[in-house]
């Protein structure tokens, strides 16, 4: 949702790579500002794009994942940067009632408390997680009580 | 040998902060270790979204006390990239010169800690005396020792004085001269060259692996830091070295903190010469027009991000902090493999885990009017409570001093 007015009419070299690889994100991947990349690849082509980003572009660290709820769907925002300090903000968007995601945690192990961060607040069903306990909720927290969804309020308990 | 699993935490071992471990032995041996966190979740970012930008900023900035520049600074950056503005270069400067200092009070607090959890207490005397100067610096620059209050959105709430400004580099002058002796003893001392050499190792793939971020990072080999990589406030401007180590274990983390406090000196000198005069704040609108930015800031320990989202009204609608320590807790269970119980705290200690603090004190008088104290009044304060208790330092102090010149005598 970068600002397009902002998109420098200068298409990024990186922002080209991608394209060039995956022709469905020639003209979707946004350059709000220096050193900065949005893009949302189709769901399907999510890891894959991941991966070309990661080990063909050089994007060889996962910052942080932001978890979102966008009324119907939700979305996790990774954040993968560069040693040059490019970082580039990958969107990974999944139905709200369905909200399955595949864990990166093979590639990044550190990736592991982001995810369970996803699951815990808002709701996000990450799969292949490896075993470990809940974060950053109370072990006797609500399992269908999802703090950061827009439509939970904070209140007295039950 | 059979294995003993021991849960220690969440009253920690060596911080007052609350996490749990559950290490698995093998005799004394760490086999594996387990962390678990989340103790300390206020559910901030859930708070941010419901509240203005402006108070936001102060929210924000207590998510931690030792480094909560970090955050409000991150974050107003981020709020300032959606809407637009450009931050003036005066309030560009103030803003790096209380981060250095805030860097230079954490990495003493962090090297004072240090020497504690290895038995060596002078180093924690030198390093916290150390350490005083620059809270008085801060809270003579922003009228706060921690949560500084210094940011507003597009700029910085107060200006600094040429008298400010000299008395920072007298106190940059006093303590380069005691870094550069901590330095000598990082190289050379061999209680902390035996105590911590091979403790805590994490090898350069390891860390890489973990996403391992700041000292702890720089200290196995990873040359990064936002600071050159990604220059935010003023750090495109100045030179400065960023520093690694091949140790890889508690003592390089602790060289590179120790060489770190010397770059920040280097630093602050340059912003106190380079101080562009010029307006502290530029206008930014109460509504933040839709957007997004990531902002990434180097913090003492390690590389902060902070994520705003906006909507077009006056309340973001999301705000989301990843801290180092978070980043960082994923290679303390490698870092513990294979190490021996009792280093636990040290390890622990040695990436800098963050805990909330705050020091300032508010006396209520009989009548329910309140009045503030000073640094000098709290510390009087102290000394008096103690003097009731029957413990007088002062009595102490003249005692000594009376028997070290018998003693000569």
């Amino acid at each position: 949702m970068a600002d397009a007015s902002s998109t420098p009419a200068v298409p990024h070299p990186l922002a080209e790579a991608l394209a060039a690889r995956f022709p469905a994100l020639a003209g979707e991947v946004t350059s709000p500002r220096a050193r900065r990349l949005f893009a949302e690849p189709a769901p399907e082509a999510f890891r894959e794009v991941f991966d070309f980003a990661v080990a063909e572009l050089g994007f060889d660290r996962l910052v942080a994942i932001t978890g979102m709820d966008e009324k119907t769907s939700l979305v996790a925002l990774y954040a993968l940067s560069r040693p040059d300090g490019t970082v580039l903000g990958l969107r990974r968007r999944v139905p709200r009632e369905a909200p399955a995601l595949a864990s990166v945690t093979d590639r990044f192990p550190g990736a592991a408390n982001y995810e369970r961060e996803l699951d815990d607040l808002l709701g996000f069903e990450v799969t292949d997680l490896p075993p470990g306990k809940r974060y950053p909720l109370p072990d006797d927290w609500p399992k269908d009580e999802k703090p950061l969804r827009k439509d939970w309020k904070p209140g007295s308990p039950a | 040998m059979s294995r003993v699993t021991i849960p220690i935490g969440p009253a920690h071992p060596s911080l007052k902060e609350p996490e749990s471990f559950n290490i698995t032995l093998e005799g004394e041996r760490i086999f594996s270790a387990e962390v678990k966190l989340g103790y300390n979740h206020r559910g901030i970012e859930k708070a941010a979204e419901d509240r203005t930008y402006i108070q936001d900023i102060h929210l924000i900035e207590r998510v931690c006390g030792i480094c909560s520049h970090a955050h409000s600074t991150a974050f107003c950056m981020a709020v300032e990239e959606v809407a637009g503005v450009t931050v003036p270069p005066r309030a560009q400067h103030v803003r790096t010169l209380v981060a250095e200092l805030e860097r230079i009070h954490s990495h003493l607090l962090w090297l004072g800690v240090a020497g504690h959890e290895i038995g060596f207490d002078t180093l924690l005397m030198y390093t916290w005396r150390d350490r005083e100067p620059v809270m008085d610096l801060l809270a003579m620059l922003t009228g706060n020792r921690v949560n500084y209050g210094i940011n507003t959105l597009g700029g910085v709430r107060r200006d600094v004085t040429p008298e400010h400004l000299a008395q920072v580099a007298q106190v940059v002058d006093v303590l380069e001269q005691r870094t550069l002796y901590y330095a000598e003893l990082a190289e050379t001392d061999v209680t902390l060259r035996q105590r911590l050499s091979g403790v805590g190792h994490l090898s350069h793939d390891d860390a890489v692996r973990f996403g391992a971020v700041g000292p702890t990072g720089r200290a196995s080999r990873i040359d990064r830091d936002t600071r050159r990589d990604d220059p935010y406030l003023a750090y495109g401007q100045v030179q400065f070295d960023v520093i690694t180590d091949d140790h890889e274990d508690v003592l390089g983390r602790t060289r590179v903190r120790v060489k770190e406090l010397l770059q920040a000196y280097r630093i602050i000198r340059q912003v106190i010469a380079t101080m562009p005069d010029g307006p502290l704040t530029v206008k930014v609108p109460r509504k933040i027009r839709a957007g997004e930015a990531i902002v990434r800031y180097e913090a003492p320990r390690g590389e902060n991000l902070h994520y705003v989202r906006a909507n077009g009204t006056d309340r973001p609608e999301r705000v989301k902090v990843r801290a180092p320590t978070l980043a960082n807790t994923a290679a303390v269970a490698k870092m513990m493999e294979e190490n021996y119980l009792a280093d636990v705290p040290i390890i622990v200690a040695a990436i800098d885990p963050c805990f909330s603090c705050t020091d300032r004190a508010l006396r209520v008088n009989a009548d329910g009017a309140s009045e503030v104290l000073s640094w000098r009044e709290l510390r009087a304060r102290g000394i008096e409570r103690y003097r009731r208790e029957g413990v007088d330092f002062g009595d102490l102090n003249a005692r000594l001093s009376r028997q070290l010149s018998a003693r000569k005598g």
